[in-house]
Parts: structure tokens; sequence; C-alpha cells
């Protein structure tokens, strides 16, 4: 018996929700008195001996190709072979991109109970396997038994934190075959630079009270001394303000940075129910009403094009 | 080409969120039953505008719920497709639904399967990939754009940090998600014509289920906002250093 993590990487690099995941999954396996062990698949420059920092003992890569790009297909049959060579009966995914397209197709054909978007340790009491996930959007958790011999979960990004110690793990370079992708991938485009925002420690989001897409310099720059990304309300991304991939909220994505500033944004339910799981959220309007103050925990009441600047001056202050 | 849309019903998004039964079931006192965004603006959307441009031939609708999804699947005709399924049985685990839809798409050998992004209420991101796996096709996942000629799709899909472009053959199964389609509102023709669209009601097939709720529960109250004064952002900064150890 084990718990089998999915590690994820971008660039050649693990990605800082896999890191999460593999804190996650060892805290399981050692809440189940089991071993914790990690699958990588496709080509990676990190260190892979170094996961062990995270509590895992086995790390067992599949190096192929054709493996470096996300066809659920074909990673579906390379991970369930290595459950079964494992005899895995937890698997833990990250609920990122990556992890939305694969985990559930896993689950069927390991004919397991899944549950996506877990945010906290399962109960394992008594023989049971209670996952806490969020629902509603965040509004609301669900906790959700599996009752299948094999438990596939994907965790929240955000929502645990690392933990990094000692411990060098094993890693097993696995020889198995790897079907052909049926998926022609012709182009790939990575925005650079940019701090993706399901893994930002911290948000600076805009909304319509910035009044037009060329006010946004004063959102980036405090964007920037934070190092943090940047994100934006619904109806700026329709108007073509900010980017989609920018849109929070229950029909956009759903953060949970550590900090959250919400900028000219009135903190509609819909806008609210996609980033209220942020552990500290600063709202800056300039109506008093505004629904966000509501669900805030520090704020000013004033003009963002006045207290904006002079916040990236504090912060610069500060780290000075 | 065949398309099944499956759509599913999800509270409004100002619905209030609360629970009963010592909080095992959600409350449904006073809420409104909508098409879950997802589905209604992008997915079913995209089928109705391929069927438009004679890229698709047939367009059905499915759902996996009681007979309370009725009037949400009317609607969801008046926007477009040609007749619904609904699948008579109430669940929340993703392994049940996805294999009643598998067993209806099995059976109407479609060439293309759309779900949305995730359901608003459950939040799976599920559906779709474990459909894929039932009926042995490939997935693409969050898609942002798609189009189809012949028998190869070209679709655009968001990847952590970025988008991919790839060409697959159908059969396959899509979710989708914001950028695929623009919402569009039924109009008059559409809703009187779906009052005689057919929607079939069929009973489930032997499945179990692999997982169940237990409890909900909400997220604890805010303390409180602390304000600081518009003059003082010093203080701001002060305060998300050393006491909220944020910055
Ligand atoms: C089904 C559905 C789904 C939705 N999903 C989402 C979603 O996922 N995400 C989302 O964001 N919205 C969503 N919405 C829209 C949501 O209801 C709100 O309309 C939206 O969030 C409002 O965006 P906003 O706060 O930027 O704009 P507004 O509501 O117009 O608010 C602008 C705010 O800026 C303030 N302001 C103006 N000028 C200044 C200034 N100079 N300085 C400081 N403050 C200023 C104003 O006081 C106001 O509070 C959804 C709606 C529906 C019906
Ligand atoms: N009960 C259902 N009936 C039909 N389709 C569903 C149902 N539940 C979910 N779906 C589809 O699957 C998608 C993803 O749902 P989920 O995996 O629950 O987030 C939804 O957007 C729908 O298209």
């Amino acid at each position: 018996m084990s718990v089998l993590i999915f590690v994820d990487h971008a660039d050649n690099q693990v990605k800082k929700s896999s890191y999460e995941a593999l804190t996650y999954g060892a805290k399981i396996a050692e809440q189940m008195g089991v071993t914790a062990e990690a699958i990588v698949l496709g080509t990676v420059s990190d260190d892979l001996a170094s996961l062990g920092k995270y509590g895992v003992k086995k790390v067992h890569h599949i190096a192929n190709d054709t493996l470096n790009h996300v066809d659920t297909q074909v990673y579906t049959k390379v991970i369930a072979t290595t459950v079964t060579s494992t005899g895995a009966t937890v698997v833990v995914f990250s609920h990122n991109q990556t992890g939305k397209a694969v985990a559930a197709r896993l689950s069927a054909s390991l004919k397991a109970g899944v549950v996506t978007g877990a945010c906290a340790l399962p109960d394992t009491a008594n023989g049971n396997f209670i996952v806490k996930k969020t629902v509603f959007s965040g509004k609301a958790f669900a906790s959700v038994k599996i009752t299948s011999p094999i438990k596939v979960i994907s965790l929240n990004p955000n929502s645990f934190t690392t933990i990094a110690g000692e411990g060098v793990a094993e890693v097993v370079t696995v020889d198995i075959a790897v079907d052909p992708s049926k998926i022609k991938v012709t182009a790939v485009n990575k925005v650079s630079g940019e701090i993706p925002l399901t893994e930002a420690e911290i948000v600076v989001s805009g909304g319509r009270g910035l009044k037009g897409p060329e006010n946004w310099g004063i959102v980036e720059d405090l964007a920037k001394v934070l190092h943090a990304a940047t994100a934006c309300s619904r109806p700026v991304a329709d108007a073509h303000w900010r980017p989609h991939h920018e849109h929070v909220g229950q029909t956009g994505f759903q953060v949970a940075p550590n900090l959250y500033f919400a900028l000219g944004i009135s903190g509609a339910i819909q806008h609210l129910a996609g980033v209220n799981r942020s552990k500290v959220i600063v709202v800056i309007n300039k109506d008093p009403e505004a629904p966000f103050f509501k669900a805030a925990d520090y704020g000013i009441v004033g003009d963002v094009f006045d207290i904006v600047p002079k916040l990236t001056e504090e912060i610069k202050k500060l780290h000075a | 080409m065949k398309i099944l849309v499956c759509v599913s019903k999800a509270p409004d998004t100002t619905s209030k969120i609360a629970f009963k039964e010592s909080n095992t079931k959600f409350d449904e006192t006073g809420v409104q039953w909508i098409i879950n965004p997802y589905d209604e603006w992008y997915s079913l959307v995209r089928a109705i505008e391929l069927k438009e441009k004679d890229a698709a031939t047939i367009v059905h609708l499915i759902t996996v719920g009681g007979a309370d999804c009725d009037p949400i699947i009317r609607k969801a005709l008046a926007l477009g497709g040609d007749e619904a399924i609904r699948v008579n049985a109430d669940s929340n685990d993703s392994y049940y639904i996805a294999a009643q839809i598998a067993e209806v798409a099995k059976q109407g050998s479609y060439d293309l399967i759309f779900t949305g992004k995730e359901t608003i209420d459950y939040n799976g991101s599920s559906i779709g990939g474990i459909v894929a796996e039932l009926v042995d096709a490939p997935y693409i996942s969050l898609a942002t754009k798609f189009d189809v000629a012949a028998t190869t799709a070209t679709v655009v899909r968001e990847i952590d940090g970025g988008e991919e472009t790839s060409e697959v053959q159908l059969p396959i199964v899509v979710s989708c998600a914001k950028g695929v389609a623009e919402q569009r509102i039924p109009n008059m023709r559409g809703i009187m014509a779906a009052r005689t669209k057919p929607l079939k009601v069929v009973e489930p097939a032997a499945v179990e289920a692999l997982t169940s709720v237990v409890e909900y529960s909400l997220p604890p109250a805010k303390a409180g906002v602390k304000l600081v004064a518009a003059d003082n952002v010093a203080e701001l900064v002060r305060l998300l250093h050393e006491e909220a150890k944020a910055i």
C-alpha cells in the first residue's frame, strides 16, 4: 500500500502546486501508516531525488518524450499501470489545469472515487476516507466519503503549506510502453514572465472602478513591487480591458492567495465566490457602502487613483 | 457530425447557500435554478453554431437528474438543439453521472461530446474526463476555442500559464470554458419551438456510486474589516506587514 503523488512540471521545473501536493500526499501516507511515492512524466531538469525533502521515498520517472504534452488518454494508461505496479491505494494530484484534465479520467480507469478541489487532509479514522472539498465555487465545503478501494483526490492550489525537510528519494527510471498520442499539438503559447494566477501568493485585482484599460499601470506597478499576479472582475475582462485569463470569480478562476487586493471592485456575490478563500483581503473603494468591505480584513475608503500609487511607494519603502 | 451536449441544473449565482437536515442537504428554499453557466454560455452555444454552419447535423442535450430538471432542459432547448435526453437519476457522484452519460453516448454514437468546464455547485471539473475514459476517446479539457473541419477538430485549451493549440480526429470529448462562444439569449421562436421538441426520459443504468457527501459546511465568517484612513496609507502597509504578516 502506498500513496502515489503525481508531480507536474512546466518548463522543466516542478510546479509549486506539485510541492503542495507532495507535502499533502506525504501527510496522508503518514496518517495511514504507508509510504509516499511520486510519479513524474516527461523530461524534467530538476533533481528528482530532492523530492524526498517533501516526504516521498521513491520517485517513478517515465521520461518518454510523448509525455511532454498532457494527453489524458496516454497519461491515464501510464499512471494506472504505475498505480497497479506499486499497489497505491491513494493517488494525489494538484487541482491545477493538468490535474483538472487527468485526475478524473484516471479515476474512471481505476474505478476509483474521485474528489477534486480538496482543501484539507482526509479523515481516515475508523477505516473511512472522507475528504473536504470546496463547493458552490468557494461559498461552502462538502465532506465527501470515498467508498472505492482506490481513491483519487486533487488538492486546491494554495490551500496546503509546503513543508520541506531532509530526505533523498530513490529515483527509479521506469521503462514502460507509452502509446502514441492521438492529439497533435500545433502550438503552445506561454504567457512568459507573469506569475500564474492560481499559484500566486499575492493577487492584485482591478475592477470597473479603474475606468479603463489605460489606467492599469497603477495596478501593475503595485503587483510588481509585491511580486503578485494581476487579476480582474468579469466586466473588465468582458470589455477586453484585460485578458480573459485574469477574470476571477464564480465563472472565472477561483483563487486563494495569502493576500488579495481588490481595487475598485464592488464585491458582487459572484466575484466574492471566487476570491473569498484568500487569507487576507484588502479593499480599496471610494464607496463606503461597497459590499466588498463586508468580506474584507482591511480597507481604505478612497480613490484608487490616489491610494494605489501611494501604496506602491510605501511598500517600496518597506522593502528598501 | 452528431453532438451530445451535457447540461446540468445549477442554483442561480446569487442564491443564498444554506443547508438542512443536519447539514447533509442543500437547502433549496427560495433558490432559482438556472442552466449551469458553462453549459449555457459556451458548450451549448458552440454546438448550435456548428449546426448553423452545417458542420453538425444533429445536436442532442443530455442531463442526469430528476423531473425538476425539465424546466431547465426546456430552457436549454429554447437556445437550440434537436432533442433532449434526461436520465432519471439524482446523484452527486461524478462517476455515477458520467457513467450514465457514457451509456447514452455509446448508444447514440456521437462524434463530439461537450461538457462545461465545471458545475458551479459541485465544482468537479470531472465529468468530461470520466466520460472520455468510458467511451475510450481523446479528451480535451478547458477549451477556449473550438472548430471542426470534416473529421478534424482544432482546439485551443488552457494549460498552466498559457494555452495550447492542437488537432485531433473525432470522436472526442471536450470541456468548454470561456472563449468557446458568446452567450446568447433565447428568442420567442426558440421558446415556442422548445415546447414541442422531444424530451426523452430514460431510466439509469445500474452503476455503483463511488462517493457520497456526508456533510456540508460554511466558511467561518470574517471578523470584520479594519478601516484605515485614506491619508494614512503607511498605516495599512504597517498592518499588512506586522499584524497580518502578509507582506
Ligand atoms: C451568472 C453571473 C456570473 C458572474 N460571474 C462573475 C465572476 O466570475 N466574476 C466577477 O467579477 N463578476 C461576475 N459577475 C458579475 C458581477 O455580478 C458584478 O457585475 C461584477 O463583479 C462587478 O464588477 P466590478 O466590481 O468591477 O464593477 P462595479 O460593480 O461597477 O463596481 C465598481 C466599483 O468601483 C468603485 N469605484 C469607482 N470609481 C472608483 C475610484 N475612483 N476609486 C475607488 N473605487 C472606485 C465603485 O464604488 C464600485 O464599487 C457575474 C454575474 C452573473 C449574473
Ligand atoms: N447531472 C449532470 N447531467 C448532465 N451533465 C452534467 C451533470 N453534471 C455535470 N455535467 C456536465 O459536466 C460538466 C462538469 O461538471 P463537474 O464535473 O460536476 O464540474 C458540467 O459543466 C456539465 O456539462
